[in-house]
């Protein structure tokens, strides 16, 4: 039992318990019944097949936002420029999708490969500022983010890269990861489609893609770089102990900006993954961050930093998400108490050595 | 009349007996040495005294009444102070607000400054505890840091004093001034326990010596009718030898070759000054000084990881200063750094990849770690270093004892087989067996041709392993003495800066 409670997970575990708890007291205040609202939001989120595709679709690129953030984690960095590095992953994802003609299958993968190296540059970046001139890194992320924002106007606002005054060019349907995307297009396709309902449901009143496919990839790559390479041993080396890393020989800077290059383009794997896999498929002009990249730290620290956990952690809010939109319409509750929910859930991870303090006591108390 | 009493206390974590049975007896104004390898249980015996936690069985009494201790507020009631080995200071307080943190005296609410002041020093002097109550902790050198801690504990009005290895991060000037204090103290009435495994200091000072081994109490003796060596086996249980044997030494080429180094830390203060070094292979040449006279920045120098501002530094006939550490490994130095926490083991890592730190890439194919590779090697380290327990390849290095990781860093260095191996205080903080054998290795190192470059603050170290003596003096080597028949005397007044 004690030992149960040392475990991470269990502290995970109490975090969300926790929020729904104080969730609920919420709502109840806003005179609601928190059953019936949390009962609406789990039916929300899985209750049917459509729903269930609309909160992987939802998970996507919170694995991979995720996934990046605790990457640069483990080599001691926190990545709050995940959401720059996203946003800059979507604009080379449009540019590639739109201005290369290559066959399906490859167009895609060279698109993500694009946008994996454009993020990653931009994630370098903030780790060569950190090694040469000792900027912290969550200033210049911070910075970076709004340099990629109006990079991203900037880059609508040119002639040739928009369809609409406001809109850039959608990408190519050879671009195009969206599961029968061409069938959906045609009267013929949608006819076949509907013969099935299990189809219709699913494929036909969604945006189901190959991204959770990519997105699960990743989190392997990831978790066999990080535990069977030599690469992976000198990262977390730096992250664990910077010093000892540096006397032992380790280029510390140099390891650094691999690690930031390789959390961007995680982040930048999201980017085209979002606009690969959800239509409109392409960029619009944003008035401030749509904070699809910052989703990816409360996944990160739900995650405890662990690799795999990452995978959950984003089901977890990306249910929670689709979910409101149920029970709002549902309900009439405002989604904002999924943004207080998951502030909670942040807010009791930080809390998770309380676990740690009843497992000190209890041990005390009755000697293991 | 005896001030402390415990008897028969018996502590069990677990499946783990960390007491058994044990007794200590304090007289008033006694000095009681408690005398233990790391880990026999002295800071158990002493946190259930402190009331950190309870003892499953046994008695303790206090100037003859039984009492019951359920927290460290409540043994400060009964007169009983702790000074702790890590300092517990504010370092932007000054050293009167330090002292007097948590049990502050205020007239209406406002602190009366002069009062305190005059306090502080009444107390001070009755016991011979010089300090400068406005200074901030900060400011202050470790000696006077360690004697507000002392302060602070008889500010609180405590009769029972326990010092936790109260000398480990002392200079030899500060151990002899600390040695008067405890004595001085006696003197005045108080009680004191002093944890410890340095057997000079308990000759030194302490009446009476209890010793605990693997939680057992094995008996108190009479500091004035046993020899050093007798105290040790009653600690270790076994014969041991304090004096490091070896032969004379038959120094071959130079490896290290250091001219006319000067080099400045961050606050751009002068710490090496037109420092000039040789050291040949088949050689221990031993740095003697006093802290802070430039050792740490010498081996930072040497490792690459301070910047020097002029001279040069040679390894084999190559520069290697301002390169990188990793270069400096490459021309075959290897170091044991005294921060063992800080900069020689990543704690969180398991017992194997501590041993291939940096050299990952040797233990990988085509970029894969070889685990089968990297265990059979850590084995090998295991084995040869008799680290310990056994079988702890894939264990977390933390959950090793000090003296054990201390012996697996050793192990690793000495593998790497380097021209120049830096010792720095290879034996801080461990205990006496494995002092023993690592002094041996360090011999065994140099009788295979190995240059060692030994940095240490004990002095009784230095003069038992070194083949030459270089003493440092701001940042200078301001004489060289052949260790033969060495004036510690002299020794000791060229270390304080005196021409001799």
């Amino acid at each position: 039992m004690i030992r149960l409670l040392r475990k991470p997970i269990m502290g995970s575990l109490f975090a969300i318990l926790a929020a729904i708890i104080v969730g609920g007291f919420i709502l109840a205040a806003a005179g609601h019944n928190p059953i019936q609202v949390y009962g609406g939001l789990v039916y929300g989120a899985l209750g049917r097949p459509r729903f269930i595709v609309n909160t992987v679709i939802m998970s996507t690129s919170l694995i991979l936002t995720g996934l990046s953030v605790t990457f640069a984690y483990k080599t001691g960095l926190f990545n709050i420029g995940v959401e720059g590095q996203f946003i800059v992953g979507t604009i080379a994802a449009v540019f590639l999708g739109f201005f290369l003609n290559l066959p399906p299958v490859i167009h895609p993968i060279v698109v993500m490969l694009g946008a994996m190296v454009a993020s990653g540059a931009y994630g370098a970046l903030v780790g060569f500022l950190k090694a040469r001139f000792n900027i912290h890194e969550v200033l210049s992320s911070i910075m970076l983010n709004w340099v990629a924002l109006n990079l991203l106007n900037l880059y609508i606002g040119v002639e040739r890269f928009q369809r609409l005054p406001t809109v850039a060019h959608t990408i190519q349907d050879s671009a195009n990861i969206i599961i029968a995307h061409e069938m959906k297009r045609t009267p013929e396709g949608i006819a076949r489609l509907r013969e099935s309902e299990f189809l219709t449901e699913v494929i036909l009143r969604t945006d189901f893609n190959f991204g959770i496919f990519v997105a699960i990839a990743a989190v392997i790559v990831v978790k066999f770089v990080l535990d069977k390479t030599s690469l992976g041993f000198a990262l977390k080396a730096v992250g664990s102990n910077r010093d000892a890393a540096e006397f032992a020989g380790i280029n510390v800077k140099k390891h650094m900006v691999l690690s930031m290059f390789f959390a961007g383009s995680l982040a930048g794997l999201a980017g085209a993954v979002h606009i690969t896999g959800i239509s409109p498929n392409t960029i619009s002009m944003l008035g401030g961050f749509q904070n699809f990249g910052f989703n990816g730290i409360p996944v990160a620290l739900l995650a405890n930093a662990a690799v795999v956990p990452n995978i959950f952690s984003a089901l977890l809010f990306g249910g929670m998400t689709y979910g409101s939109g149920y029970i709002q319409s549902r309900h009439g509750v405002a989604t904002e108490i999924i943004d207080i929910m998951v502030g909670l859930i942040v807010f009791f991870v930080a809390l998770r050595a309380v676990c740690i303090l009843v497992a000190d006591r209890l041990e005390r108390r009755v000697g293991k | 009349m005896t001030a402390v009493r415990m008897k028969g206390i018996t502590k069990n974590f677990g499946d783990f007996r960390a007491l058994n049975n044990v007794d200590l007896e304090v007289q008033k104004a006694g000095i009681v040495a408690l005398l233990g390898e790391n880990g026999a249980g002295k800071s158990t015996l002493m946190n259930i005294l402190y009331g950190l936690f309870p003892a499953d069985s046994g008695e303790i009494f206090i100037n003859e009444q039984k009492v019951n201790i359920k927290s460290p507020a409540h043994s400060i009631a009964h007169g009983i102070g702790m000074v702790h080995q890590h300092f517990m200071l504010v370092g932007k307080l000054t050293v009167a607000q330090n002292i007097i943190l948590g049990a502050e005296k205020t007239r209406l609410g406002f602190f009366d400054k002069k009062k305190i002041n005059a306090e502080i020093l009444e107390i001070s002097e009755k016991y011979g505890l010089f300090i400068e109550p406005d200074k901030k902790t900060d400011e202050i050198s470790v000696g006077m840091q360690q004697r507000v801690e002392i302060l602070k504990v008889l500010y609180r009005g405590a009769d029972i004093l326990i010092f936790d290895e109260p000398t480990a991060v002392l200079t030899p000037q500060e151990i002899t001034e600390l040695m008067s204090i405890l004595r001085n103290l006696a003197n005045a009435g108080k009680s004191i326990i002093l944890i410890t495994h340095k057997l000079k200091e308990i000759k030194q000072v302490a009446e009476i010596c209890t010793v605990i081994r693997r939680g057992n109490y094995i008996g108190s003796v009479n500091v004035a009718d046993v020899s050093e060596k007798q105290l040790a086996s009653m600690m270790v249980g076994r014969e041991v030898i304090l004096n490091v044997e070896k032969q004379p030494p038959s120094p071959h080429e130079v490896a290290l070759e250091i001219k006319n180094l000067f080099a400045e830390d961050e606050n751009s203060v002068v710490k090496l000054n037109s420092l000039n070094l040789q050291l040949r292979k088949g050689e221990i040449y031993g740095i003697a000084g006093v802290d802070g006279n430039g050792q740490k920045e010498l081996v930072e120098a040497i490792t690459s990881l301070l910047k020097v501002k002029s001279g040069s530094i040679k390894m084999n006939g190559k520069e290697i200063q301002n390169t990188s550490p990793a270069n400096v490994i490459k021309n075959k130095v290897s170091t044991i750094h005294e921060d063992r926490h800080r900069r020689g083991l990543i704690l969180d890592f398991s017992v194997e990849n501590n041993a291939i730190i940096g050299r990952q890439g040797e233990f990988s194919e085509r970029g894969i770690l070889q685990f089968e590779k990297i265990n059979a090697y850590a084995s090998e380290l295991i084995e040869a270093f008799d680290v310990r327990p056994r079988g702890c390849e894939k264990q977390p290095i933390k959950s090793l004892s000090g003296g054990n990781q201390q012996k697996f860093i050793i192990a690793r260095e000495v593998f790497n087989d380097p021209d120049l191996l830096i010792a720095v205080q290879p034996t801080r903080g461990v205990d006496i067996g494995a002092i023993e054998f690592i002094h041996k290795a360090l011999v065994a190192e140099r009788d295979k041709g190995k240059a060692i470059l030994l940095i240490s603050l004990d002095l009784d170290e230095i003069l038992a392993l070194s083949d030459t003596i270089g003493v440092i003096y701001e940042g200078k080597i301001v004489e060289e003495l052949e260790n033969i028949n060495v004036d510690e005397n002299r020794l000791g007044l060229l270390m304080a800066g005196a021409s001799v």
